[in-house]
């Protein structure tokens, strides 16, 4: 993976650079030390690894203004971080950046339950969102599954999902502002507690833009009331396109889960070894979760059983009470662990057509034997967001980049079959290279005019998304 | 210019000597008039339809009325509710679907599935310089480069003249119950609407009319509907009762009540909880009204639009019909509008898609 070379020019004014950071910040808020800096030179995307110059800390709006500024008049890229969970290097740093961390601010700034929002500062934690509207019968609907430790400002720029998102949607259907700061310390608010936007949806570019257009600092967020209840039944098929079929059938019936899950045959086995959580032993199996009431479930698990029924399912468990409820769950949550402890691995994003699924398993295991490399599948099937989980062994040399060069070959076909290369983890830099599969260079050119309006020097986060390149004249500045 | 195909119409915008009007259907008046028009209404077709995975796509010309259609025959529909104009605004024509998404047009629904940008999954489209360029796709998560989805929605041909749009689309639900309470003022009805909407009942309408009433709708399955429209009956207290909604849903969606009758129409959208104050201040110019979205949104019909944007403190206002009181659409804050002309300056830059829309 090529990062570009750090600019010595910058790397010689790093003295004079951490001196004006510190004059306008608080002095905990700079940090420059050698060895404390290296905190910061990796995300959840930890095969790769470089230490920033500087990372700073702010805790205000005004703050992250003043650090912008000094770094837009040095010419100082910035690499804006949240938590540092990115599964796509969305927060790896370069040996010449400054790395700005929200991770102070995480104050609640405002909760309104007639209105149905709460506003938030960008660091805050996703499940704590819904920790500070809970006692109010209120939730946060998008749940990434690093939700315990990811920040709101990592949501947005990712324009991140989750479980749940058949449902309730992806982010940027839950976000309703932003108070975003340009790269040359420019403040402004697009959106805000009412609906869309007056002129161009600007909200809608920023959310999902990966932090190279600014730095989100609050946000205004859509809360809902959260539903009576929840159950999920369970389903064994002894073939995946079995199970394919039946998902389609559920969706086409008017029937909307909140979440259907697949697992194919290696992860059914390993997550029941790890987790016990009583899975028959099949090809595939689905999770398919619903809300409301009691009675309300019965009569949606009623049409979803009889439509599984007609598939043949080698087995159909519904959940008979809250403790068989977890279990059902706890396998499929416990499935990355799971895999995790019995190897290394790698674990792709794309999406797929719901109606491709069968053929996009099958090509997946044809090339899991030319690789040589095993593979297992979770998938969001109710929205066609695939988690193939590739495994390798990373001590022994040349295994990763098989690894890699494996998951192209699956991503490339996501693409083909009418899909794309990420559904909610975003290009970073891991899928920077391969936009060209999904992409025209005019397709690109487009989307890079945004940041020309955005960011004109190129100096936010500037070396993801887009492939070296295409970008290199416009980074050259 | 009426093109036939995407490359016609990126062979028109390449020729294009000056001003280009952007028009679909024609049901609402956009852009200047004394220029070259560019009808869109010729690309049309179905391109791929999945009701399997809820995914729907199609050429922008297609009309909303063919769209529907087909749908319907595999019992699905559009998840937001298209609006139709025509009566509001006294325009003939049919509206198309593109049409719907450069205004972002969307109904009483809103509140439950979002907007049309919510349920608009891919858009290819011709800009300025007449260059075809695709975004999004037809699969329901994709974070795969920047969001110009949700740009292009509601650009009012600014950035670009659409071609084909893939959207999210969702099954007719079995079952539909609608409550009604008359003799509510504005404050009791937004209040009203506001416990509706926190309840667990998933309210997928929330509206009020001051000739009409409060209205809350649910939709699922027939059992669940009961069941909810019950619960909604016991939270919401004494004046209300269930009632036949289709039409009063239509008439709130399409602003039915303001059809043919004298005065300016703005569209306002609000913190909902603001709206009794709004509605208080232009009590002298104010006519009537339509709220939906719970208070969100405002159709009114005033004899005066000077006072409209004076009265509201947050959020925006739009002219949609009548001439005077500054522009159209929304004044932006000077950094917001600075970011929106060097947007329309690289989508277009000669400047000639729809000068005049949007400020």
């Amino acid at each position: 993976m090529d990062m570009p070379l750090p600019d010595p020019s910058i790397l010689s004014r790093k003295a004079r650079i951490v001196a004006r950071l510190r004059a306008v910040l608080p002095a905990d808020a700079v940090i420059d030390a050698e060895a404390e800096v290296r905190v910061y030179e990796c995300d959840a995307l930890s095969a790769y690894r470089c230490p920033p110059m500087v990372a700073v800390l702010p805790r205000t709006t005004a703050e992250v203004s003043a650090v912008l500024r000094v770094c837009w008049e040095e010419g100082v890229p910035v690499v804006p971080r949240g938590s540092g969970t990115s599964l796509a290097g969305g927060a790896l740093p370069t040996a010449d950046c400054v790395i700005l961390g929200v991770a102070r601010m995480n104050a609640v700034l405002e909760t309104d339950y007639d209105n149905r929002y709460i506003r938030v500062q960008s660091g805050r934690t996703n499940l704590s969102v819904t920790g500070a509207v809970e006692a109010e019968g209120f939730f946060y609907a998008p749940d990434p599954s690093s939700q315990l430790a990811c920040a709101i400002a990592g949501n947005i720029a990712m324009n991140s999902g989750g479980a749940h998102c058949l449902k309730y949607g992806v982010t940027t259907n839950n976000l309703l502002g932003v108070t975003l700061v340009q790269m040359d310390g420019t403040v402004l608010e697009i959106g805000g507690p009412w609906a869309d936007a007056g002129g161009l949806d600007l909200l809608g570019v920023v959310c999902g833009s990966e932090g190279q257009l600014g730095v989100v600092t609050e946000a205004w967020l859509r809360i809902l009331p959260k539903p009576e209840g929840a159950r999920p039944v369970l389903m064994g098929f002894d073939s995946n396109e079995v199970a394919g079929a039946c998902v389609a059938d559920i969706i086409k019936a008017g029937i909307l889960p909140v979440a259907i899950e697949f697992m194919d045959r290696m992860l059914i086995r390993v997550c029941e070894d790890f987790a016990h959580a009583g899975y028959p032993d099949c090809e595939a199996l689905l999770i398919v979760e619903v809300e409301g009431s009691a009675a309300e479930i019965d009569e949606q698990l009623a049409l979803i059983k009889a439509i599984a029924v007609r598939h043949n399912p080698v087995a159909l468990i519904e959940a008979v009470d809250e403790g068989q409820a977890k279990r059902i769950w706890l396998g499929r949550k416990s499935a990355f662990s799971a895999i995790g402890k019995i190897s290394d691995y790698m674990c792709l994003d794309g999406t797929i057509p719901v109606s491709s699924l069968p053929y996009v398993l099958r090509r997946i295991g044809e090339m899991s034997a030319e690789f040589g490399l095993a593979v297992g599948n979770v998938f969001h099937a109710g929205d066609g967001n695939m988690h193939p989980l590739i495994l390798y062994d990373a001590n022994k040399p040349g295994d990763l980049e098989t690894c890699e060069r494996f998951g192209a070959e699956v991503l490339k076909l996501c693409v083909e079959v009418g899909g794309c290369l990420t559904g909610e983890h975003g290009v970073g830099i891991e899928k920077r290279d391969l936009m060209g599969v999904q992409f025209t260079p005019e397709d690109m050119e487009a989307q890079m005019r945004v940041k020309d309006v955005f960011d004109p020097a190129w100096l936010l986060n500037p070396a993801k998304v887009f492939p070296l390149d295409v970008t290199a004249v416009r980074r050259a500045g | 210019m009426r093109p036939d195909d995407e490359a016609e119409l990126a062979e028109a915008i390449r020729a294009a000597k000056g001003q280009v009007t952007v028009r679909g259907g024609g049901t609402r008046a956009v852009g200047l008039e004394s220029c070259a028009v560019l009808e869109t209404g010729g690309l049309t077709g179905v391109e791929l339809y999945e009701p399997g995975a809820l995914t729907l796509v199609v050429r922008a010309g297609t009309s909303v009325a063919e769209v529907e259609r087909v749908l319907a025959g595999e019992r699905q529909r559009l998840a937001f509710e298209v609006p139709d104009m025509r009566g509001l605004l006294a325009r003939d024509g049919v509206s198309t679907i593109g049409g719907v998404v450069a205004a972002n047009a969307s109904g009483p629904r809103r509140v439950q599935v979002g907007a049309c940008r919510d349920s608009l999954l891919g858009v290819r489209f011709v800009d300025g310089a007449g260059t075809v360029i695709k975004n999004g796709g037809r699969v329901m998560k994709n974070v795969t480069g920047y969001d110009l989805v949700k740009l292009m929605a509601g650009s009012w041909g600014t950035l670009g003249v659409l071609s084909e749009v893939s959207l999210k689309v969702q099954a007719v639900p079995e079952a539909e119950a609608t409550l009604i309470c008359e003799g509510l003022d504005a404050w009791g009805a937004v209040a009203a609407l506001a416990a509706a909407m926190g309840s667990p009942f998933d309210v997928s309408g929330a509206a009020w009319t001051p000739a009409g009433g409060a209205l809350v709708r649910v939709e699922g399955l027939a059992g669940s509907v009961a069941y909810r429209a019950g619960e909604l009956l016991k939270r919401l207290g004494p004046g209300w009762d269930v009632v036949e909604g289709a039409a009063l849903w239509r008439g709130i969606r399409d602003v039915t009540a303001f059809a043919g009758r004298e005065g300016a129409v703005w569209r306002v959208a609000v913190k909902p909880s603001d709206a009794p104050d709004v509605l208080a201040a232009l009590a002298p110019v104010l006519r009537d009204v339509v709220m939906d979205w719970a208070g969100g949104l405002l159709w009114l019909l005033v004899d005066d639009g000077a006072a409209v944007r004076q009265a509201i403190r947050g959020g925006h206002a739009t002219r949609v019909r009548g001439l005077g009181d500054g522009s159209a659409f929304p004044p932006e804050a000077p950094v917001v509008a600075r970011l929106t002309a060097g947007l329309r300056a690289k989508f277009d830059p000669r400047g000639i898609l729809n000068q005049g829309v949007m400020g």
